[in-house]
């Protein structure tokens, strides 16, 4: 029964990170429709950003800072934020393929600089040491932040804002015509999906309490995490959120299932994993393309 | 003499971006997507060559036509039972999907194969030495065919009916349409072309360097930034995008870790969108 318990704790804590991951890709998908396929780098740019400031000094890597998480979670969002203006600036005022080929670009790019500067993130043996609270306080600091970030993002989409960067989706030209700036309000939205990025993979190093460079491959950096959202519901933050527990649920209970199959066929079973989901998204966008909650089509204000 | 030795090895690198860029290209230009899965359908030609050579016991090189045709067929495939039902909504949706089909792509590979190195022939092959300068007739034979096959490709734009009518479609689909072009035909030609040079390129990389389930992604960024380079859309253009990012990833190599190799074509991509995104060999609008 404790198991149990401490197995709950442990999974929505995890299937938590992701629903942060989910809802920052919602504001820049759901609502804008920037199509981000690098989270993996403003992860990842989180993830050691906070393990750098928190951790005690080691040899091994830049650091030494040993500031307290909450200092990291903030630094790590703005370190995620100064990143996507950058390739914001340079991006968004082109068409939409060319911010996907320049995000996977750069999520490439800052995984092989965790991967070689060894002076700065250990290389591929990583950053240990991160302070790793019980799972019990670190499950309350996610739920608050999952609820903060929820509060946030569903304000932020009630809003008048909320309204034109879905009106810069939908008919880009009419939103120029109300003289809207429509580039500003996608740097807007791409700056603030990445910030909660950001914070997600601060709180991924605080709850490993180690990082490298594996986890932030595009398949769990990345490309789960548009599942989650697909599936749940794009444009939707409820949807954000069932996306991301349905779809981590059912990537724990494969994984339970491959702890079955004998030692020799783990490589096996990890690819079959992988091509579940990758099966998933594919019908998904075939069956039903607005996921299980569909977007409120609802416009103006009031509740919906 | 170092730098010679780059622009060889720049030359072979560039022949692989330029058989995957031009697929890229070319799909793009008429089903109007940006075809996520490429790299892994060379990984997956590289493999299936692989398979062949394995199992029948033959050479790499007799093992590649069926390769290449394998890779067409499965290219086809996948847009009967994937892409050709998205094709109504927006082209973000087809490059999602693409993306799903680049994981599971992958992943069978990795299921099958497993992780580790693999090698089409044991042994090590002598590079020929002349003037100070090392090339293997594998990689000789790479950068020749690679020639001979862009050159029929473009005859084959400019000759054929086919041809033309994919140049027709992927200039104005509408136009296409209406004057009566076998819309149908052209995407499978379209698959078959850029599946079979995606098989080419991947036992051509796997030849120079070695079989993984990771290959064409690596590839990958090359060729979408060879095709952006060139004016995506525009096949030709592709080739001397190739030529630039396939050169340039080689010589950085006299000045940074050679582990950032892939990532200058990336930093090269974000230099042309910014300065000239329509690609610097883009001819301008009429």
């Amino acid at each position: 029964m404790e198991s149990l318990l401490g197995f709950g704790i442990f999974f929505v804590s995890f299937a938590g990170i992701y629903a942060i991951l989910a809802l920052g890709l919602n504001v820049q998908w759901g609502y804008t429709g920037l199509f981000n396929i690098g989270i993996a780098a403003f992860f990842a740019v989180g993830a050691y950003t906070a393990a750098i400031l928190t951790t005690p000094e080691s040899p091994n890597h830049l650091g030494g800072f040993g500031l307290p998480m909450i200092a990291g979670f903030v630094v790590a969002m703005l370190v995620a934020a100064v990143l996507a203006l950058a390739i914001g600036l340079i991006t968004l005022r082109l068409r939409e393929d060319y911010l996907a080929i320049a995000s996977i670009g750069l999520a490439e790019i800052v995984r092989l600089v965790l991967k070689n500067e060894e002076w700065l993130t250990n290389g591929t043996r990583g950053i240990t040491a991160i302070p790793r609270p019980t799972s019990v306080t670190f499950f309350v600091i996610v739920a608050v932040a999952v609820l903060v970030t929820y509060w946030l993002v569903e304000r932020a989409r009630r809003s008048p804002w909320g309204r034109t960067v879905r009106a810069v989706r939908e008919q880009e030209q009419a939103a120029l015509a109300a003289g809207k700036n429509v580039v500003r309000f996608r740097l807007e939205a791409f700056v603030f999906g990445s910030a909660l990025m950001g914070l997600a993979g601060a709180l991924y190093a605080h709850f490993q309490g180690f990082v490298g460079p594996e986890a932030f491959e595009p398949m769990f950096g990345t490309f789960i995490v548009w599942v989650m959202l697909i599936a749940g519901g794009s444009g939707n933050n409820r949807g954000a959120l069932v996306g991301a527990f349905l779809v981590w649920g059912l990537y724990a209970v494969t994984g339970f299932v491959a702890t079955l199959v004998p030692p020799e066929f783990a490589t096996q079973a990890s690819a079959a994993r992988v091509v579940l989901v990758g099966v998933l998204l594919i019908v998904v966008l075939l069956y039903r393309p607005e996921g299980l909650l569909p977007e409120s089509r609802r416009v103006g204000p009031g509740p919906d | 003499m170092d730098i010679v030795q780059a622009i060889l090895y720049g030359l072979i690198l560039s022949s692989i971006f330029a058989l995957g860029a031009v697929g890229v290209s070319l799909i793009f230009g008429i089903l109007r997507f940006a075809h996520f899965a490429h790299g892994d359908m060379v990984t997956l030609g590289a493999y299936l060559a692989l398979a062949v050579v394995t199992l029948g016991q033959v050479s790499v090189w007799l093992a590649l036509p069926v390769a290449v045709l394998v890779t067409a067929g499965a290219a086809i495939a996948v847009d009967h039972v994937v892409y050709r039902r998205l094709r109504r909504t927006r082209p973000v949706i087809l490059f999602l999907a693409s993306v799903g089909v680049a994981f599971v792509l992958r992943n069978l590979v990795l299921g099958i194969w497993g992780p580790q190195n693999l090698v089409y022939e044991p042994g090590i092959k002598l590079p020929m030495q002349f003037a100070g300068l090392r090339l293997k007739i594998d990689q000789l034979v790479i950068i020749v065919a690679s020639i001979a096959l862009i050159s029929g490709l473009a005859l084959f734009l400019r000759m054929t009916k086919i041809g033309k009518a994919m140049r027709a479609m992927s200039d104005d689909p509408d136009l296409a349409r209406v004057s009566g072009i076998d819309t149908d035909a052209v995407v499978r030609w379209t698959w078959v072309l850029g599946g079979a040079l995606a098989a080419t390129a991947g036992v051509f990389h796997a030849l120079d360097t070695r079989l993984q389930p990771t290959l064409g992604w690596d590839l990958l960024l090359g060729f979408f930034a060879a095709a952006i380079l060139g004016g995506i859309g525009r096949p030709m253009g592709a080739i001397a995008g190739a030529l630039v990012i396939g050169l340039a990833s080689e010589l950085s190599t006299l000045f940074l870790p050679p582990v950032y190799r892939s990532a200058v074509a990336f930093v090269l991509m974000i230099a042309v969108l910014l300065i000239r995104p329509t690609g610097i060999f883009a001819e301008a609008r009429r």
